[in-house]
């Protein structure tokens, strides 16, 4: 029983730390301090569940939704990696959404703090989960929570965005995913995250049908939308009306992270990389991804919204991550965990940056933010910086990652992953140099009075960019982790 | 009295509802009702858990021994659909009192109650009677009882629609003593049992098939199987809230199950389903209804007829168990059996709340309601959610079942119609849902009517059944697959 208590624990502190939320918000003095448990508590936990656990050899049984499979938790490298992840950005964000909301005056700040919560406990559900159902189950649960944040401001625009978020990503999680994980249960008569790969340890070679396994593939690529690889896509874009805080968090962190995560786990432990060995498909789909950065790029290039074109560069990184899982090695799964986390961070720098730079002047457009560099500086800098770790430039983790992409597709020979790799690092230097450039060497188009950003703000921009730089320095803290998935 | 359970449980409501109308005074005929309510659930858990135990319950009605004299029989399946028809009704029945002051006139409530027991005790007793003639009077009794209740509402179309109902029932009832009447010239029997066990040597293929296609066409009737819906909209948008929540939630319930022990337990499995036709039109009706009822339900303005067309469409999930006709399709079926009336419970019961407190009848109505009314609007989007199929609620438990059933059969059509149903139900919740948090209510605020506590408690506890049967299924999937494994396939396997 204990071990249930403990192993829930990750979802459960965030749940009822936005219980507690509703109920102390109006105590001024117990805000911070209540803000700022819930990530130190959850992130305990996960260190205590790690004690007590050695890697994939364990896994709870909290309880049975169908006969033998239910909700079951369970800690193994790449969740335990995501899972550290969310939770210490988490404790990030918190710093800094509450300076920004603070800032910017945004209303129901109870509400939107307790929300945010629940989300995080659904990403850290997801991310224990020990078998396919709760995986799907969290999922689901992480879509319809979240949803109340993207319509936070509650305008006619906000709506719109809210009912396509809804409608793509519930559509096709029960469109694809659902019929995808019946049809894995009906195969296997299971649905247990297994070390080698679910559906490569029961199917005798015999039965293994090729063409079934390449359609269950796109149905599990597409189903999970959160990883928005095209044609199911345009809900992240549309997600940005949310406040920064919120894009920042979830839609380059958590959900989107969540995303991708869930197809690592899938085609680790349920496909098992020997089954999909040669499956047309996975060419295939390499190719959509592959269109999916380059095509992203390109919009981006033409964004005048800062966090817009933020959103579109996430949906070419989240490609990547996608990209480099199919390339099927060992050392691909690694290159993609690392390069899951190296977007997390600079994304996460980045968001923070434009949030800032709207609760300072109140910008949204790039065309507006000439010569700011000179008033802002901490956060032009780590602008620049986040933006040089995705274009992949030395002493940022974003380098890392890219490097060990391009060398696993190297090994393999997949040629057509570099020259994407190649263009899309091109177009990423195509649409974040002139941000930067008008940032430090154009003068203001007009002088404006710039609010000072409260210490929170830039504490938090700080912790990211010594973040990157320590991934970069470290970058063992994440592959030695991942490195000992069978 | 134990040993008379199966009597009692229909006997019960059906002495309530006489009672009630010689006593006439509405706050002493709610607590009969109540009464009789509690009492038919202790002797329904009773018969469960004694068709559990025991097996298959005979039960000689007035001591005519079977297969001349009535048979009440009680197994594993229909003791559970009864335990949930009182307990469902009974909950319905506490929320009554409160509504029924608001929405109806004075002297009519006693009628009402009234109505409302002896259509329980019709359908208990076509739950559980083994007998095709008396399931035809219980039939008839239960449906006379719905149109009274249809026809109570203040609104006057509801006159309209409670005649269209019987219309159309009337029009089912004669097809179904139709079909009675040619199986009782082929076999000489009237008991479900008997008749079973004479169709084995049968060799007139064609009057069986007649009798199974009046039999089946007479049911749907009363299932609202599309495209024989036409009653059920105008039936639920016009009675009072209680009665909706009522039938709703349990009368089609009982018709599907009728249909289902005709299917299995009469013709049996082969018979049945060695007709490829009969498999084609139950499939291609179900996922029309499925796919036409959620398209109209997208478009209605009014709240309860909305929700009526969702009926229809979820109706069609269950029928479509019944054509999958496998194990999981068939668990599908009865779980949503189970799931969906709750969750229809929980809906209408909220709905009748909204018109308790603020006369909410139309879609528009519903802006702002967040504000006005956390809790009820709560309610309304959690069970929405649950029509979706979202995971954590009841929804996703049936749907789970028949995506399995599908696949097992291969049925990939199938698979896909669930899945795209599910999208067009995300639309009309969502359009629910946006209203009731995102838009400020028009012509300012009305000063909503305070609501009576046993009320919000009723829907609240609805809702988190909707919520609870989802996450542990014990009490409805796991009985709902021993139901389906003893009873229904018990031979077959």
């Amino acid at each position: 029983m204990s071990q249930q208590i403990i192993y829930l624990l990750p979802v459960l502190i965030p749940i009822f730390l936005s219980i507690l939320i509703k109920i102390t918000w109006e105590i001024q003095s117990l805000r911070y301090p209540i803000l700022l448990s819930g990530p130190i508590l959850a992130l305990w936990s996960v260190y205590k569940i790690q004690q007590n656990s050695d890697f994939m050899s364990s896994s709870i049984n909290i309880f049975d939704i169908f006969p033998n499979i239910g909700i079951s938790l369970g800690l193994e490298p790449i969740s335990f990696v995501f899972i550290i992840m969310v939770n210490s950005l988490w404790l990030v964000a918190t710093l800094y959404s509450y300076g920004y909301m603070r800032t910017n005056n945004e209303k129901r700040l109870g509400n939107f703090f307790s929300f945010f919560a629940i989300a995080i406990g659904c990403a850290n559900g997801a991310a224990l989960s020990s078998n396919l159902l709760t995986l799907f189950i969290f999922y689901e649960l992480l879509t319809v929570s979240t949803y109340p944040l993207v319509t936070h401001k509650g305008d006619e625009q906000s709506k719109q965005s809210g009912r396509k978020y809804l409608l793509i990503l519930l559509g096709t999680s029960l469109c694809f995913f659902l019929p995808a994980m019946g049809y894995v249960y009906y195969l296997s008569g299971n649905l247990d995250f297994v070390s080698g790969g679910l559906l490569t340890t029961t199917l005798s070679s015999m039965e293994v049908n090729n063409i079934a396994m390449s359609i269950l593939l796109i149905l599990f690529i597409f189903g999970i939308s959160k990883a928005a690889v095209m044609p199911f896509h345009s809900w992240l874009p549309a997600a940005m009306v949310a406040p920064t805080p919120v894009s920042a968090l979830l839609h380059a962190v958590a959900v989107v992270k969540v995303g991708v995560f869930s197809i690592i786990k899938v085609l680790v432990y349920i496909f098992g990389l020997d089954i999909l060995l040669g499956l047309f498909t996975v060419d295939f789909m390499i190719y959509i991804c592959g269109f999916t950065i380059i095509t992203t790029s390109v919009i981006a290039i033409k964004q005048d919204n800062l966090k817009k074109l933020l959103a579109y560069s996430t949906i070419s990184q989240l490609s990547y991550v996608v990209i480099a899982i199919l390339i099927l090695t060992p050392s691909a799964i690694i290159a993609a965990s690392m390069h899951l986390v190296a977007h997390a961070v600079s994304k996460i720098t980045l968001f923070f940056a434009a949030g800032a730079i709207y609760s300072s002047t109140g910008y949204t457009k790039i065309s507006e933010m000439d010569g700011i560099g000179k008033n802002l500086k901490v956060v032009s800098i780590a602008f620049t910086l986040g933006a040089m770790s995705l274009v992949g430039i030395p002493l940022l983790v974003g380098f890392t990652s890219k490097w060990y992409i391009v060398q696993s597709s190297v090994e393999v020979g997949q040629w057509f992953i570099l020259l994407v790799i190649t263009i899309s690092t091109l177009l990423n230097i195509g649409y974040f140099t002139p941000i930067i450039y008008k940032f430090f060497f154009k003068n203001k188009l007009k002088e404006i009075s710039f609010k000072t950003l409260p210490q929170d703000i830039n504490l938090s921009i700080i912790i990211c960019c010594v973040l990157m730089v320590i991934l970069f320095m470290q970058p063992n803290l994440v592959m030695e982790v991942i490195s000992n998935v069978k | 009295m134990n040993e008379h359970a199966p009597a009692l449980v229909v006997m019960l409501p059906i002495i309530g509802a006489v009672l009630i109308m010689l006593i006439r005074h509405n706050n002493l005929n709610w607590g009969i009702a109540l009464i009789s309510g509690i009492s038919t659930i202790y002797y329904s858990i009773i018969l469960y858990l004694n068709a559990r135990s025991i097996g298959t319950i005979s039960y000689a009605m007035g001591g005519w021994e079977p297969p001349v004299g009535i048979e009440y029989r009680i197994d594993e399946f229909n003791s559970l659909l009864i335990a949930l028809i009182a307990i469902v009704s009974f909950l319905i029945l506490v929320y009554a009192r409160s509504s029924l002051n608001i929405e109806l006139k004075k002297n009519k409530i006693s009628t009402f109650y009234s109505m409302y027991l002896l259509c329980l005790g019709g359908l208990i007793g076509i739950l559980s009677t083994g007998d095709a003639f008396n399931a035809f009077v219980f039939l008839e009794i239960s449906s006379l009882a719905t149109y009274v209740i249809i026809s109570m509402g203040n609104d006057r179309r509801g006159l309209l629609a409670a005649y269209q109902y019987l219309i159309i029932g009337t029009i089912g009832a004669t097809l179904y003593v139709i079909g009675v009447g040619l199986i009782f010239i082929i076999t000489g029997s009237l008991n479900l049992y008997d008749i079973s066990v004479k169709l084995g040597d049968i060799e007139l293929y064609r009057p069986l098939l007649a009798s199974l296609a009046f039999i089946t066409v007479g049911i749907a009737l009363k299932i609202a199987l599309f495209p024989l819906h036409a009653w059920l909209p105008n039936a639920y948008a016009f009675a009072p809230s209680v009665g909706t929540a009522f039938l709703a939630s349990t009368a089609t319930k009982v018709a599907i199950y009728l249909l289902i022990k005709y299917l299995y337990l009469v013709y049996g499995f082969d018979l049945v389903y060695s007709n490829q036709i009969f498999i084609f039109v139950v499939l291609s009706l179900s996922i029309i209804a499925m796919f036409g009822a959620s398209m109209i339900a997208i478009f209605q303005s009014n709240l309860k007829k909305l929700f009526a067309y969702s009926s229809v469409a979820q109706i069609g999930y269950i029928t479509l168990g019944i054509g999958i006709a496998n194990y999981n399709g068939l668990t599908g079926s009865t779980v949503h059996i189970i799931n969906h009336s709750i969750i229809k419970a929980a809906i209408f019961l909220a709905i009748g709340c909204l018109v308790f407190s603020s006369k909410i009848v139309n879609i528009d109505q519903l802006a702002g309601l967040g504000k006005r009314m956390p809790v009820v609007a709560v309610c309304i989007t959690v069970s929405s959610l649950s029509l979706i199929g979202v995971p954590g609620t009841v929804g996703f438990i049936s749907k789970w079942y028949l995506v399995l059933g599908s696949l097992e059969q291969g049925l990939w059509v199938v698979v896909f119609a669930l899945a795209v149903s599910s999208i067009l139900a995300l639309i009309y919740v969502g359009r629910i849902i946006e209203l009731i948090w995102f838009h400020t209510p028009v012509g300012g605020m009305v000063s909503p009517n305070k609501m009576p506590f046993e009320m919000i408690a009723v829907t609240v506890l609805m809702t988190i059944a909707t919520v609870y049967f989802g996450i542990d299924t014990r009490l409805t999937g796991d009985l709902a697959k021993i139901a389906v494994e003893n009873v229904l396939l018990g031979e077959q396997l």
